[in-house]
This record gives structure tokens, C-alpha cells and sequence, in this order.
């Protein structure tokens, strides 16, 4: 048995056949081949599947795809600029070394995306508090910490540009 | 950036595409008609298997084929091997009790595999293994190390009745029983080294595919040493021709040893490409790598250091019972002895050790490296007996390691190491003052006025990377070669191409190998590539661990360098009309010192490509070369940890409030890399010290930690932020004078964080992971006693 799943994924309409326990983890990686969004665990806790759902951080491992009928879903794949430039998160991650294997990146991203626009001014106890969702192997945090910060304070500066603008 | 690239932070040539969701994981790559396998697993510690019966499996929906042990043994495929061979105290190599793929009549831990389901779909995959029926006949189980030998114990193999696989001996043991006998103090204690998970985010998974045009075989596998893999898995298991199976590790997210081995699901699904003649794709779910990764540490240790009344270390008395699990891996039979009794010296001149190491089987998942591997284990035996001594004997932990601290170089160490060189001092000097260990006591009387308990504690470790030389690893019974190949291929126009046996899985090698090769040839670092991770592409290689990259990798590429070079002065001297002993080459250029005369490299490869001008009758075409660089020595990095803790007596919370960390680890060539690599292997030891811990049910076996919600990975908000720096002493021996060091936080900072608790709580000892109920306790027997 199949079901219909539409959605609007990195601004664009999709629609994929599936099966019904299809998680919008598989189907973002399996179907629709954005293979950004990562699977680092089967319980919900590492985050590494973490996407922006209608706007909000949610774990796509966390959610039958069903349940993203007509959302507006954006993957690490989605965030770029129109000729490719990093986001301001993406740009200080890479700037702060705040990755090295890159498995938990593009979740650690997509959170700390949201977590800069929910505390334009956190400081580090918020960062590490906000990341507890997001497990990161490789770097002890530290790097990670220092990117959200300053990639945090990169985005509100191009808000105000914009807003200025 | 402009030259020279060795010493900056230049930011991470891989960081573009793991930024922008472009990384290439092995369960990204997928190929055309490809199957989906399920291993079906044993729910039991330990059991006979009576019958499989498998009719209502086959006909599920979407099977395309299912195995058993059954199965292989009828395809004669082999058992997985054991890298390194122990010999025992009496001579005897150690038991090396068969280690089946699949199942052949009995599992031996909470996982071991027994079918595998090969469908269309995954889900389909899962569906068809639940309608396979397993009788089990179920037998009593032994999970813990110090129960292994117990008479009546349950027994897991064949021929080792008594769960020991080894009882090896390092070090003199009539000198080490007389020190002991006329020392002054002797401090003794007895603990457990946590059995560990290690938890790459990235779970194993592998790709295989066969092709009957050729009798070929492609496998992708989340691996950090594909071409020993490749190895391990052809000539012993699967009887390949090795030209016939290409093996790629591409983008690996972590390893910290688990990926180093050759397990079970990879070369089933190899084996299996062939027998359903399609691709077959595994990726394990996290649950399952809980039960199908090599876990690492497990020691029962009982330590003892004997001083004399100055506090002079006069021997060390080590007895370690390691848990090998239910099975030997891949390298198992290494770690608690090669890689652990020979760090006992640690960085002190203490004149005699002697340590013995028993080996057991156990109703558990199979133990082998995980960062640091052995190693860690020493520094915390050697660390926590220092740490302790000084207590008792009312000396400064620092003063009583200074007193004791190598200062000589070379070293030669009472169990078999020695060291190049070294500055202990240099290291344990900075760390105190970026510490402030002069303003600690007022600290702990500010945290006491808050009702809180302050604690300090060091430790001063030293560690062996670079796993050299061949020939002497071979007498110790290491299987295979420890050297690394690399290759340099220069383009036509002036770009390189690296090739490397030593593999990235977030170390960072295309950037700092590009920026040694860069600096060597004097060309920008944008036009260095590094390829690693491919059978297919590399001449060969032994991978990445042992914190062995740079020093061994690095250097084989080094070597390459070389002889670009001196064959480049070959061409520059032919088109410069010289002799190739007059030119010089510098910053990119050959030249005639003292004329005008000067080519630079990027048209002296031209030349090599086109050689219109060019000495044929002397000189090959081309500037490719490859090498091959077995080290002399392995490299020491040292270095001095030290943590303050905070504890609140009320919870028994545990905060980690500043840790330092001052290495060594020779030259430095992108500090921001070194310090990420710091910090990483940071997090894993003060995880072990605090949080992580594996825990069996001893009665059945069952692992009660096999989730993230039942074990405690260091998250954001268990940790603080570092503080590091580094003191060079260069390596004496490889061309880049590099040490390494990727594993020493790991290794260095366990031992630190049980010695500030035990400072803050005023205990001899605790055990990790010192979680807020064992520290709350802790307290609560010690008020208890008073």
C-alpha cells in the first residue's frame, strides 16, 4: 500500500508515492535524493536529522512523512544563497572550525539557525542549553559553541541591514 | 593566505561541502537496482542454536534471498582474523577461538548476527527477519571481566575452558618484588576502567556491489583503513583475489577506532552481492551499532607504586584483567598489552614496572581500540597511583611529578618505549599557570562559602602514536605492516594531486597534508587536492588511527616530495644548460645560485609532460611519484591536564569548571586543527570520567545502555569550554618532526577529572563515571563513617 505525500520542500512543490511509514527523514534522503539531512540514530536524539518545518527546528526522524502533507519543509541543501554563498550559520561554523567529520553538521546548522533567530543575543549557557538536542562526536562542542555565537550575531546584523536597507 | 601555509589556521579545504549538505556518506551513495539487508540478531547473552526454520521468511513480500551461518560454512567463507598475536607467559600464542560471520550453532552476545535478510526494501527486509524462527536452547552468561574465571563460570568457546585467551607479562618482576618489598610507601588501588561505546554519529554502513562482467567487486564502507579492509577481507575470509575488489571509504562521520576493524556485516553483504547478483546496501540503525561495534576499554585493574621516603618512584605493580568480549577483533589482543603495559613509565623514571594482563571472554560485544586504545587506560593507572601517592605522602601532586619527571632525552624506558625527546616541565609549567593553580585555594574557599566543594587534579600523560617500525611491531606480533604509502602526481599545468593511505574521517587531512605539500613545493594550497579513502585510486595503505596521519602519512608523502624534487633539479639542470648538483630549489623555484638563471616548478613539470626540451635519453616522462615510509620510532606526545571541578553535595552535580590542556605534540602544522582535535578527544575522556559507562545485566547478559537514552553522551551542556595551548619539542625522527594528536585528550584528561573529585570530595577513589548518584553516594558513606 502506497500513499500520496505532497509538500513544498527548498521552495519547491513535490509529491512522492510511499509507503505509509515512511519517515520525512527517508523521504527527504530517499525519494527527493537530499542526502544533507543525516540518520545518526533511531530514538530521536542526536539531531543530525534536524530540519526547519514551517519555519521550526523538528527531527525529520521524528515525523512520518504524512505528517508533513502541505508543509513548507527547508533542508541543509535549502539554506544557501541564490549562487551557492553560505548562510551567515554555515560560513561561521566553517570559520570557527565548528565541524570536522560533518555528520551532525547540517543538523547542528539547521538548529543553531533557529536558535539564532529565537535569542538574537544569546549568550554561551543559552547556546549550549539550545544544542542539547544535537550530539556532536567530534569537536567537544567548543568550536560549535563559538560558531552558533558568532553566526548568531552575523544574522542580526544582516537583519538590520536588511531592515536599514 | 600566502606562504608558508605549516603553521597557520588555514580554514578546511571540506568544510564546503559537508556545510551545504555535499558530503558523500556511504549511505548517500546508492546504485541502481540496488537490495536493502537486514541482519537478524540474537536476543540472547549466549545460547545454542537448535534449528532455524526460515519457509515464512522466504516467501514474505519483497525477499530476494536470506543466509545463514549454515550457508557460509556450505560456501566455505572463513572466519574473521585477529591483526595481532599474543604470545603468553608460557610461550603458548594466545586462543584464538573462531569468530563466525553468521552464527554457526551458537551466539555468543546480546547481538551476535544470525541470518541476513536481503529484500527489495528495508522495511521489507525487517518485516521478512521478524517471520524467521530462531530455537534458541538458552545457556548461563558471563558478562564482567572479573567473573570470567570463576570457577563455574559459563564458557563461550570450544578449547579455552577457562574464558582466557591470554595471560601475557611485561617488565621485570624479582626487580619490581624487591623494590617493593624495601620501599617506604606504597600506594595501592584498585578499580575498574569503564567499558566505553564509542558512538561515530555516522553508524557503520556498506555498499557492495558485484559485477559479473568481470568478476569484480565494489564495496563503499563507512571504514577508516580501506586498503587493510580490503585485505583482511579478501585473503582471510572471503578468498578474493584482492585485484578484484575495490574498496572505498568515502566521507566517514567519525570512527575513534570502531571503524578500524573488519566486522561481520560488510563482508556478509559482499559475499551476498555475488549470490543474489544484485547491490546489496546495510546501514545500521543505532540500536544495533550499539551491539555491533567493538566497545573499547573494560579493565579490572589492581595498581601499586612503590616510593621511598622522598617520594622517588621506585617500581609500579600492575595486575589488569581485559574483557575481550565474546569474540576477538580485529586488533583486540593489542590494546591491553602492547598498546597499555609499555605507557606504564608514563613521563616519570620510575626503574622497574611490572604488569600482567589476562584476557577473558565474555557473554559481551567485542572490545578493541577506541580513541587512545590502551593507552588510556595506562595514563589513568599511572596517573590516579601518582595523584594518590602524593596525597598520602602530603606532597604537591606537581612537586611529586616534577621530582619523578623524565628530563634526559633519549629515554629508554623499563618496558621496551624510548623516548626521542620531550619537556615535561615546559608543558606542566604553562598548564598550572593558564590554570591559575596559584589562585585555586582562595577558589575553593569562595566555593565553600557557597556551599559548594571545589576540587584540582592533574595529570601528566604520555602516549605512543605512529605505530613503527614494521619489524619490531612483527616481533611483538602484529600481523601486518605499519607503514604508509602516498603518492604526488603533478599535472601538466602545475596542479597536484595528493594520494594518501592515511584516511579523513574528520581529521582534516586534505587541508593539512595540502598545506605540507604546498609549503614543500612552494605552490598555493588551492592547487593541492588530497585523495584518500579508495583502493582504486591509492597505491595502498594502512589507514588512519593511533593518532599516526601526519607523522607516518605525512611523512611517506614527504618522501614522494623528495623525489619530485630531485628529479625536478634533473630538469631544471637539462633546461637551464647546468648540472643538476649546481640548482637549487626554493619557494617554488629551481634556479643556478649566482646567475640569473631560474625555472619554475610549474614549468619544469610542463616540461616533464611535454617534453619537446627535455634529457629522453636519461629521464622518464612524467612527474609522479610515489613512496613508501615505515618509521623508525614511534612519537611521544606528552602533555599536562588539569581540572577544576565544582560539586554540589546536596545532588552530588558534578561541573567541569575550567579544564586545561598544554601537549606536546612536536611541530604544529594548522593549530586550529590540533586544537579541534584537542578539544574532541577532551569531551570523550571527561564523558568516560563522568557520564559514559556500559552497563550489562550480569545475570542475562542484556546490554541496559544500548540507546542514547541510556547512554550518556557528552552533550553541549556537560561541558565547558577548554582551554589549550601547545609547547613544541620536535619529533627527532620523521621529516616533519610531528607527533600527533588526535587520541591525547582523550587519554590524558579521564585521570585529571577522578583526581579533582576525589580532591573536592576528600576520597581515595571513585569510580567512573562519577555520575551525580555514584559522587552524591560517595558523600553519603563518607559522612556515614565519620
Amino acid at each position: 500500500m502506497t500513499v500520496s505525500v505532497s509538500l513544498t520542500v527548498n521552495g519547491k512543490a513535490v509529491t512522492a508515492d510511499i509507503d505509509p511509514r515512511t519517515l520525512l527523514a527517508q523521504l527527504l534522503r530517499e525519494n527527493l535524493h537530499l542526502t544533507g539531512t543525516h540518520i545518526g540514530c533511531d530514538t530521536g536524539q542526536c539531531g543530525a536529522c534536524t530540519v526547519h518545518l514551517n519555519g521550526r527546528a523538528v527531527k525529520a526522524c521524528n515525523l512520518l512523512a504524512v505528517q508533513a502533507h502541505g508543509a513548507n519543509v527547508t533542508t541543509i541543501e535549502g539554506i544557501c544563497g541564490a549562487h551557492g554563498e553560505l548562510h551567515p550559520m554555515q560560513a561561521a561554523f566553517r570559520e570557527h572550525h565548528g565541524l570536522q567529520c560533518g555528520f551532525c553538521t547540517p543538523g547542528m546548522v539547521m538548529n543553531a539557525i533557529e536558535l539564532a533567530q529565537k535569542h538574537p543575543n544569546a549568550n554561551e549557557a543559552t547556546v549550549r542549553a539550545e544544542l542539547d538536542g544535537n550530539l556532536c562526536r567530534c569537536t567537544g562542542y567548543h568550536n560549535i559553541v563559538k560558531a552558533v555565537l558568532a553566526g548568531a550575531a552575523d544574522m542580526s546584523k544582516s537583519v538590520n541591514n536588511s531592515v536599514k536597507g | 593566505m600566502n606562504a608558508p601555509y605549516i603553521g597557520q589556521s588555514i580554514k578546511r579545504k571540506e568544510d564546503q561541502r559537508f556545510l551545504t549538505g555535499g558530503g558523500t556518506y556511504t549511505d548517500d551513495v546508492s546504485a541502481v537496482n540496488q537490495t536493502h539487508a537486514y541482519f537478524l540478531r540474537s536476543p540472547h547473552a549466549h545460547a545454542n542454536i537448535r534449528s532455524i526454520r526460515l519457509d515464512q521468511a522466504r516467501a514474505a513480500p519483497g525477499v530476494v534471498g536470506i543466509f545463514t551461518g549454515a550457508d557460509l560454512a556450505a560456501a566455505k567463507v572463513g572466519t574473521l582474523p585477529c591483526g595481532w598475536l599474543i604470545t603468553d607467559v608460557n610461550g603458548q600464542p594466545m586462543k584464538e577461538p573462531p569468530h563466525p560471520c553468521l552464527a554457526q550453532g551458537k551466539v555468543r552476545h546480546v547481538g551476535d548476527q544470525v541470518a541476513v535478510v536481503i529484500a527489495e526494501t528495508l522495511n521489507q527486509a525487517k518485516d521478512a527477519a521478524a517471520l524467521i524462527e530462531v530455537d534458541y536452547d538458552v545457556l548461563p552468561a558471563v558478562v564482567n571481566a572479573a567473573d570470567a574465571r570463576k570457577p563455574g563460570a559459563a564458557v563461550l568457546h570450544d578449547g579455552v575452558p577457562d574464558n582466557t585467551s591470554y595471560v601475557w607479562a611485561l617488565g621485570a618482576k624479582d626487580a619490581v618484588d624487591k623494590a617493593f618489598a624495601t620501599a617506604k610507601h606504597v600506594t595501592t588501588l584498585e578499580f575498574i576502567n569503564n567499558r566505553l561505546i564509542p558512538n561515530a554519529i555516522e553508524p557503520r554502513a556498506a555498499l557492495a556491489q558485484y559485477s559479473r562482467a568481470d568478476d569484480s567487486y565494489t564495496v563503499h564502507v563507512a571504514n577508516q583503513n580501506p586498503h587493510v579492509e580490503r585485505l583482511l577481507m579478501t585473503a582471510f575470509v572471503l578468498g578474493l583475489p584482492e585485484h578484484k575488489v575495490r574498496v572505498i571509504a568515502p566521507d566517514v562521520g567519525g570512527g575513534f577506532g570502531s571503524k578500524i576493524f573488519l566486522y561481520a556485516e560488510e563482508t556478509v553483504i559482499t559475499w551476498a552481492a555475488k549470490q543474489v547478483n544484485r547491490p546489496v546496501k546495510w546501514v545500521c540503525e543505532r540500536s544495533d551499532s550499539f551491539l555491533a561495534d567493538a566497545h573499547g576499554r573494560d579493565h579490572v585493574t589492581k595498581a601499586e607504586l612503590a616510593l621511598d621516603k622522598n617520594g622517588t618512584f621506585l617500581a609500579m605493580r600492575v595486575q589488569t584483567t581485559a574483557n575481550l568480549g565474546a569474540y576477538l577483533s580485529t586488533f583486540a589482543s593489542s590494546v591491553p598489552t602492547i598498546l597499555y603495559a609499555t605507557l606504564l613509565a608514563g613521563q616519570y623514571t620510575t626503574p622497574a614496572i611490572y604488569c600482567e594482563v589476562t584476557a577473558v571472554f565474555t557473554n559481551t560485544v567485542p572490545v578493541d581500540a577506541y580513541r587512545g586504545a590502551g593507552r588510556p587506560e595506562a595514563t589513568y593507572v599511572v596517573e590516579r597511583l601518582v595523584e594518590t601517592a602524593a596525597r598520602e605522602m602530603n606532597i604537591s601532586p606537581a612537586e611529586l611529578r616534577r621530582k619523578n619527571s623524565i628530563t634526559q632525552f633519549p629515554y629508554q624506558t623499563p618496558v621496551a618505549l624510548c623516548y626521542d625527546t620531550g619537556n615535561y616541565e615546559a608543558t606542566l609549567a604553562q598548564a598550572m599557570k593558564l590554570a591559575d593553580v596559584a589562585g585555586f585555594e582562595a577558589r575553593r574557599k569562595q566555593a565553600a562559602d557557597r556551599g559548594k566543594l571545589r576540587g584540582l587534579g592533574y595529570s601528566t600523560y604520555i602516549e605512543a602514536c605512529g605505530l613503527a617500525p614494521s619489524n619490531i611491531a612483527g616481533a611483538l606480533g602484529a600481523r601486518a605492516g605499519l607503514y604508509e604509502a602516498g603518492e604526488v602526481r603533478f599535472h601538466p599545468t602545475g596542479t597536484v594531486s595528493v594520494f594518501t593511505g592515511s584516511h579523513s574521517h574528520g581529521q582534516g587531512h586534505e587541508t593539512t597534508f595540502a598545506q605540507v605539500v604546498a609549503d614543500k613545493l612552494g605552490i598555493p594550497v588551492e592547487n593541492v587536492d588530497v585523495v584518500h579513502g579508495d583502493t582504486g585510486r591509492i597505491p595502498f595503505g594502512m589507514g588512519t588511527y593511533g593518532s599516526r596521519s601526519l607523522a607516518v602519512g605525512g611523512s611517506a608523502i614527504m618522501k614522494a616530495l623528495d623525489k619530485i624534487i630531485a628529479k625536478g633539479k634533473k630538469i631544471a639542470a637539462h633546461l637551464l644548460e647546468a648540472s643538476d648538483t649546481d640548482i637549487e630549489f626554493k619557494d617554488g623555484v629551481f634556479s643556478v645560485p649566482g646567475t640569473e638563471k631560474k625555472k619554475t616548478i610549474g614549468e619544469v613539470a610542463f616540461a616533464a609532460y611535454v617534453p619537446h626540451n627535455y634529457p629522453l635519453d636519461k629521464l622518464e616522462p612524467g612527474l609522479n611519484e610515489q613512496a613508501f615510509y615505515d618509521p623508525t620510532n614511534f612519537t611521544y606526545p606528552a602533555g599536562s591536564h588539569i581540572c577544576e571541578v565544582e560539586i554540589d553535595p546536596d545532588t552530588g552535580a558534578t561541573k567541569v569548571i575550567n579544564f586545561t590542556a598544554v601537549d606536546d605534540f612536536g611541530n604544529v602544522i594548522n593549530p586550529m586543527i590540533v586544537e579541534g582535535q584537542v578539544h574532541g578527544g577532551l569531551a570523550q575522556g571527561i564523558g568516560q570520567a563522568l557520564l559514559e559507562g556500559c552497563v550489562y545485566d550480569a545475570a542475562s547478559g542484556q546490554l541496559l545502555t544500548g540507546s542514547y537514552m541510556d547512554y550518556a553522551m557528552p552533550r553541549a551542556d556537560d561541558l565547558p569550554s577548554f582551554t589549550v595551548d601547545t609547547r613544541v619539542t620536535a619529533c627527532t625522527h620523521n621529516p616533519l618532526g610531528v607527533k600527533g594528536c588526535g587520541e591525547a585528550g582523550a587519554i590524558g584528561s579521564p585521570a585529571a577529572v577522578i583526581n579533582a573529585i576525589t580532591d573536592a570530595l576528600g576520597v581515595k577513589d571513585i569510580a567512573m563515571p562519577a555520575t551525580a548518584q555514584t559522587v552524591w553516594r560517595t558523600l553519603q558513606s563518607k559522612s556515614k563513617k565519620k
